[in-house]
């Protein structure tokens, strides 16, 4: 690829951006062509009807799905073609959509197997680090439990703890708030706003009282394209955000 | 004074090994020789518990590393005249390199095609031994002069040196594989056994580190091998059919996939279970089996998994 922007490294470069990123599955189009920027620090929201292409879109940005065609860059990197546990190195942290931790290991285990890489084996960092990310979301008590015990709302926040814990800079959570109770939903709320400012942070969600809570600014996908970029004011306002995600419900 | 669950695991481990050094002096002949045959067998089975136990790779091809490291240390011994410590590391090497091989290869498939892929290879390596019957001898086997199963004049044919030797073999493997589960890197093969997924999502690179697990399962596995022939002065094609890959996972089933000691335990339990049901009756393999399906109904998580769950929880 002849890439001539050799002077791209300066403040205005997103931390992270993607260039006609599409995926295809058979002859679904399940995004298709997206172009997206988020600048450093930013909370991004990114919401959308069932099945528009969300998780499939954070998906390829760490990793986990290969685009169908397009580039994904990360800091100035292209990284479309790196395996996902290189870019999780390089500073992301992703919590599925679908709770996915050790069922069988304590949190404490959960959590350290997170973050115990990124201390370069310094056990006390790693304790720290543990423990600090555990009290984060209110589960500190509960350690020395085995994860599978948890209800499915503190699973879900035990995920979180291990993307916190390994001190991202950009951090993906797919649906953090589903099943969790209106008091954790509002200490998610506290969490996610701490950390924003240092931390770049992709929301997906359907809460929308948390996505205006939190959101620095949201991107709209509808039928795997992106149908509009704003602040929370300006996709309030927007008609075809309102068509497309509302239209079911109007009368 | 608290002992770290890991140093507690460490201690008893080293308590068990001092208790199998203890039983030497009171065995009859006929269990003295019967432990020092386990003993080796046993180190087979933890080789396989790397990669299916702690892992979650199941493997239907170690026969292929045990021959590869009972061959490596037979044919350079027979034919290149090597002396019983560089035989037995002609062995160790023989297995690293078949099983980085084969592991590589192996390693692009996962689940039921993993293992149909690592029963083919060691079926490919049995017809290879076969085939090389000049060398090899094929089904007939060759066996290791008696004068040359000497290891820094230590004759290693004597039943006493040779259960010493079994011994320190059987509990240098254990304390590997005890450290090797304590580390790190034994943690993430432990997370990906529970979930490859998020283990690869967390940052580590699943492919490498299975590879690296079928290295070490492999080696483990062909250091036993090489040590079977010289302990017991024999090599055979048997060793690389598929019985001889089934054993370990019935080994390792029966005491517990996954715990350090459950592959001793089971090989133990598995060869007296024959042992016994044969002197009864000529239908032993029948009453091994019914024991063995009894076993695995009421004692899922193996013998020793069942006692780790109930009173050790400590246990590596
Ligand atoms: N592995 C797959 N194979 C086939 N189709 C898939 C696969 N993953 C997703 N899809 C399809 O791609 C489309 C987008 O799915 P995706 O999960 O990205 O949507 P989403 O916006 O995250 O939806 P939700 O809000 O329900 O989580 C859907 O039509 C889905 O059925
Ligand atoms: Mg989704």
């Amino acid at each position: 690829m002849a890439q001539k922007d050799d002077a791209m490294a300066d403040m205005t470069t997103p931390h992270i951006n993607t260039k006609g990123l599409s995926r295809n599955f058979g002859g679904l189009i399940a995004v298709n062509a997206v172009d997206f920027e988020v600048p450093k620090g930013e909370i991004r929201a990114i919401i959308g009807p069932n099945g528009a292409g969300k998780s499939t879109f954070v998906g390829m940005l760490c990793g986990r799905i290969a685009p169908s065609s397009g580039e994904i860059m990360f800091a100035g990197q292209n990284i479309t073609a790196m395996p996902a546990h290189r870019r999780i190195r390089q500073g992301m942290a992703y919590t599925f959509q679908i709770t996915s931790i050790f069922a069988r290991l304590t949190l404490k285990e959960n959590v350290r197997l997170a973050t115990s890489w990124r201390w370069n084996g310094d056990e006390s960092a790693i304790e720290e680090a543990t423990h600090a990310a555990l009290e984060q979301v209110g589960l500190a008590d509960r350690m020395h439990q085995i994860a599978g015990d948890l209800s499915y709302g503190h699973q879900r926040l035990l995920e979180i703890a291990m993307g916190i814990s390994q001190h991202p800079e950009l951090l993906i959570l797919d649906e953090p708030t589903q099943g969790l109770a209106d008091s954790e939903i509002a200490s998610f709320v506290k969490l996610i706003r701490d950390l924003g400012g240092d931390m770049t942070i992709l929301l997906i969600e359907h809460n929308m009282n948390v996505v205006m809570d939190t959101a620095d600014k949201i991107t709209v996908l509808n039928l795997g394209t992106e149908l509009a970029t704003g602040t929370p004011q300006d996709i309030r306002a927007n008609k075809a955000v309102q068509t497309a995600y509302l239209g079911e419900t109007h009368a | 004074m608290m002992m770290s669950d890991s140093k507690k695991s460490v201690v008893f481990h080293l308590g068990f090994l001092a208790l199998l050094f203890l039983l030497q002096f009171i065995l009859p002949a006929y269990h003295h020789g019967n432990l020092a045959r386990i003993m080796v067998l046993a180190t087979y089975a933890m080789g396989y518990n790397i990669l299916f136990g702690y892992t979650g790779l199941l493997s239907l091809g170690h026969a292929m590393f045990f021959a590869a490291g009972m061959y490596g240390m037979g044919l350079t011994m027979t034919h290149l005249g090597w002396t019983a410590g560089p035989g037995m590391l002609a062995g160790l090497l023989a297995g690293g390199l078949v099983s980085a091989g084969i592991g590589f290869l192996a390693l692009r498939t996962s689940g039921v095609s993993f293992m149909i892929v690592t029963l083919m290879f060691a079926q490919a390596g049995f017809l290879t031994i076969l085939y090389f019957g000049e060398w090899t001898r094929g089904d007939e086997g060759f066996v290791i002069r008696q004068a040359d199963r000497v290891f820094a004049g230590i004759d290693l044919s004597h039943p006493t040196y040779r259960y010493l030797a079994a011994l320190l073999l059987f509990g240098i493997c254990l304390m590997l594989t005890i450290r090797l589960m304590q580390s790190r890197f034994g943690h993430v093969l432990i997370a990906i056994r529970e979930n490859e997924e998020r283990t690869q999502m967390l940052g580590y690179d699943v492919h490498f580190h299975k590879w690296m697990a079928v290295i070490a399962s492999g080696t483990m596995a062909a250091v036993a091998g090489a040590a079977y022939a010289l302990l017991f002065g024999y090599a055979g094609a048997t060793f690389a059919s598929v019985q001889y890959s089934i054993f370990p996972l019935l080994w390792v089933l029966l005491g517990g996939a996954g715990t350090a000691l459950g592959p001793f335990i089971g090989t133990l339990f598995m060869f007296y279970l024959i042992d016994l049901s044969s002197s009864l009756t000529t239908a032993y393999m029948l009453i091994a089996g019914v024991a063995l399906v009894l076993l695995t109904l009421f004692l899922p998580q193996g013998l020793v998994g069942e006692w780790r769950r109930k009173m050790m929880p400590w246990l590596t």
